[in-house]
């Protein structure tokens, strides 16, 4: 496997303008707070970002804010101040902490968190309800709640022309229009069609590009560490998204990983084993956690999280630019359905992957902190592994709270489950 | 027609009926259920908080509430992590050993880990299992013709279920009888709330926990009998704390805590079960009934931390209860893991501050047995409020 390259300025650009782009979007974010400008709250499945662009609203992602403090090691400080406002230790990391940065009036480590003028929010997740409903309390903003009703049962999806899903799109469209009122309330600023058309073909080629990227990842070796590099991937694809900005880095991105693919340049793995991720990362350990895997030799090639955590954009929906609107509720409708069903179905999308990506394991991480994704990943477990011959493990931490990661037992069961691996291939050498 | 399923009450001194109600609602084998499908009759199994009954009930179903049970959960341990509630995992668990069989399954997205319910259901049985979006957003206008949409999709997939059409006259006819019933609920909370004294916390905790095991008709009938004998009894009042229980919407505490509680104050009110006395008062039966069950949802209804509503601010929900209830304090409780619950006490204790409203923070589990620490925190709770 090669890791050189003629090209270096193009191999690891994906990585580095990312980077570039957090530090600009927080460096923004904090000139908003002190100029106390207004900011829209906003969460990663279904932000709405396309409506609060032609707004000019800089978006806030709490979620990002919260996982910054895990991956920079702060998030106890911030946990306990919210436990000590009276949060439970029980519920999700993410809340808490954002809450102790509220307490801090934004203070943060990567900057200055501006207050928010409005919420918008999907019932992805219930937490989202829970979480606005406290900053709408703090600051009394308006609190937009966009339903997205999801997939009603197991291999049940309805798509156009259906008349439950026509229902669905008329009810998803009539709150994005009343979201458009609100925002023009707020903002005080007309609301203009061709500026959302400008921003909807941004956001088209997002899609399109993060599609083909994690479709490129099926090379072997893998282009990239879905757990690690792709976490940066999706920050970008959150933050950026309808912006010029988050269009070309995608094309550029989609270059990166095309070229990587014909020249077989894998990540800095030596690559043994081919992994899926299946829930969110563990941020207090981010780096550690990875290593874990990598060091015999596993590279996550994939993972639900890149799915669910950007919205459902990865199934790569264009919006229909005549009818922008419509096209919209549609794009918002399937993406956050598609969001919902990789973290409760996800099991159809895991057996689909597992020829696909040639997967050799699956790696499930439920957490403390989201039941969302948490809950249904024992069971989800247990039917993979009746329909497929794949080895799986399970382990439990947390995303945020360090008290819960135990990271020399994590290492015995990850070594166990390499060895495991081996033994098996071993088995099939000799078979 | 189905045989009666809860029998051998009738006739019987109060207080026979009021254990013979207790005795049902701690039986995890749901013998009623058992009787009804020995009828021939089919089953709606919807887990908490709130389900439009009178759906099944027109298709000649039995509805039944899942509100988890006390057992032990052997086998549903495997199908979950860690860090849940209990009752996802009992749920579970009277249904994969059999005790409780069912034709339908239907949970609602009301909160993060039982949104998952219905996913973990369909993977390990045959029949329908299935999730009701009830609107989030019930300040969208679009949300009424949104809701009876979602109404009408349920009701067609309990017509294949019964291979039957339901008509509209069957829709209202069950809207009569859950009326009936919703009034005679209020009925026994305004005994709660005016003459406490007369029933002990738990037996009004069963005698409304019994509705969602069987027909609503003869839930009715029970009421209907116990209600003026209750009225009737010649009880002293005694000079108890008036206290409001919440936390109760989705877990239920275990009996024994209730009846703990009720040893030591007047729990003149509470959100047990609220799914129950989610419609505050008549559901229109002349008329569209589908959208008549829709309006009442979204604007008659109660509260709860599962349900977002700009209109009902929890916290001052919890405040109108109080006072409608003429309460001296709160127990804010919620079930262990329960992340709604646990977010909503931090809004209900800060808002109970503002007022001066003495409360008590508790945790409860469906399965805790022992009460003793609580008890005597309970204790001094209610003791510093009537001697400070």
């Amino acid at each position: 496997m090669s890791t050189q390259s003629d090209q270096p300025e193009l191999v690891g650009r994906g990585n580095r303008d990312g980077a570039q782009l957090f530090r600009d979007w927080f460096s923004e974010l904090s000139d908003t707070a002190k100029e106390g400008g207004q900011s829209a709250y906003v969460f990663v499945m279904g932000s709405l970002n396309e409506i609060l662009k032609v707004f000019d609203l800089p978006v806030v992602f709490p979620e990002i804010n919260s996982l910054q403090t895990a991956v920079r090691r702060v998030a106890h400080e911030y946990l306990s101040e919210a436990e000590d406002y009276g949060y439970s230790p029980d519920i999700c990391g993410y809340v808490k902490a954002d809450v102790a940065v509220q307490l801090r009036h934004g203070d943060h480590p990567m900057g200055q968190i501006p207050k928010p003028s409005i919420a918008v929010l999907t019932n992805a997740c219930n937490t989202y309800i829970k979480w606005a409903e406290i900053w709408q309390r703090m600051y009394d903003i308006p609190m937009v709640t966009i339903d997205i009703p999801g997939t009603r049962e197991s291999g049940c999806q309805t798509f156009g022309g259906d008349k439950h899903f026509e229902n669905d799109r008329k009810y998803v469209a009539g709150q994005l229009k009343e979201l458009i009122t609100t925002c023009e309330e707020v903002t005080g600023k007309k609301f203009d069609i061709d500026k959302l058309r400008q921003i909807l073909s941004y956001a088209n080629e997002m899609s399109v590009g993060w599609k083909k990227v994690l479709e490129l990842n099926k090379s072997r070796p893998a282009l990239f560490n879905a757990l690690t590099d792709g976490t940066i991937y999706l920050g970008v694809a959150n933050g950026f998204r309808g912006t010029e900005a988050g269009g070309r880095y995608f094309k550029e991105l989609v270059e990166e990983m095309e070229y990587r693919a014909e020249q077989g340049i894998g990540t800095l793995t030596e690559e043994q084993y081919r992994l899926v991720f299946v829930g969110v990362p563990c941020y207090p350990i981010f780096r550690r956690f990875n290593e874990l895997f990598t060091e015999w030799g596993g590279t996550f090639v994939h993972s639900t999280y890149l799915w669910f955590a950007s919205g459902g954009t990865n199934s790569g929906f264009e919006y229909d630019l005549a009818d922008p609107i419509e096209s919209l509720a549609e794009g918002v409708l399937l993406s956050v359905r598609d969001a919902m069903d990789s973290m409760f179905y996800q099991d159809q999308m895991l057996s689909s992957m597992i020829d696909d990506y040639g997967i050799d394991g699956i790696i499930y991480h439920p957490i403390k902190s989201c039941r969302t994704v948490s809950t249904g990943l024992a069971d989800c477990r247990r039917h993979v592994a009746q329909q497929h011959d794949i080895p799986s493990l399970f382990i439990e931490s947390d995303m945020m709270d360090r008290r819960v990661v135990s990271e020399a037992q994590m290492k015995n069961r990850i070594d166990a489950f390499f060895e495991g691996l081996n033994s098996r291939r071993q088995k099939a050498v000799v078979h | 027609m189905n045989n009666r399923i809860f029998d051998g009450w009738q006739g019987k001194p109060l207080d026979e009926i009021l254990w013979s109600c207790r005795e049902l609602v701690e039986d995890p084998s749901y013998p009623t259920v058992k009787r009804w499908r020995a009828n021939g009759g089919k089953v709606a199994g919807h887990f908490q908080v709130y389900f439009p009954e009178e759906i099944a009930h027109a298709a000649g179903m039995l509805p039944v509430k899942l509100r988890g049970a006390p057992v032990e959960t052997t086998r549903a341990d495997s199908h979950f992590g860690s860090y849940l509630c209990s009752i996802l995992k009992t749920s579970l668990e009277i249904v994969i050993t059999g005790e409780l069989e069912l034709d339908l399954f239907v949970s609602h997205p009301i909160c993060d880990a039982a949104r998952n319910l219905a996913a973990i259901w369909g993977r390990n049985f045959d029949y329908p299992c299935q999730i009701l979006y009830l609107p989030q957003n019930p300040n969208s206008r679009h949300s009424v013709d949104y809701l009876r949409d979602e109404y009408v999709r349920i009701k067609e997939l309990i017509e294949t279920i019964v291979d039957r059409p339901i008509h509209e006259e069957d829709l209202r006819k069950s809207i009569a009888v859950f009326n009936e019933n919703r009034r005679l609920m209020r009925d026994l909370y305004e005994i709660k709330r005016e003459t406490p004294w007369l029933i002990a916390a738990e037996d009004a905790y069963c005698l409304m926990s019994a509705g969602g095991m069987i027909p609503r008709e003869e839930h009715n009938e029970l009421l209907q009998t116990v209600l003026p004998k209750i009225k009737a009894r010649q009880v002293k009042k005694e000079d108890r704390i008036r206290v409001v229980f919440e936390g109760g919407f989705c877990e239920q505490p275990p009996l024994d805590l209730i009846r703990m509680i009720g040893r030591s104050c007047y729990l003149v009110d509470d959100d047990l079960l609220i799914g129950m006395r989610w419609i505050l008062g008549d559901v229109e039966a002349s008329g569209d009934p589908l959208c008549s069950l829709t309006t009442s949802y979204l604007e008659d209804s109660s509260y709860s931390p599962v349900q977002h509503d700009n209109r009902k601010p929890k916290e001052e929900m919890l405040i109108q209860r109080v006072e409608n209830a003429r309460a001296d304090a709160v127990i804010v409780a919620a079930a262990k893991m329960c992340e709604p619950g646990l977010e909503e006490q931090v809004a209900y204790t800060h808002a109970l501050d503002e007022k001066g409203i003495p409360y008590f923070v508790s945790e409860f589990e469906e399965n805790m047995n022992s009460f003793e620490h609580l008890e005597l925190q309970v204790e001094t709770f209610m003791e510093n409020l009537l001697f400070a």
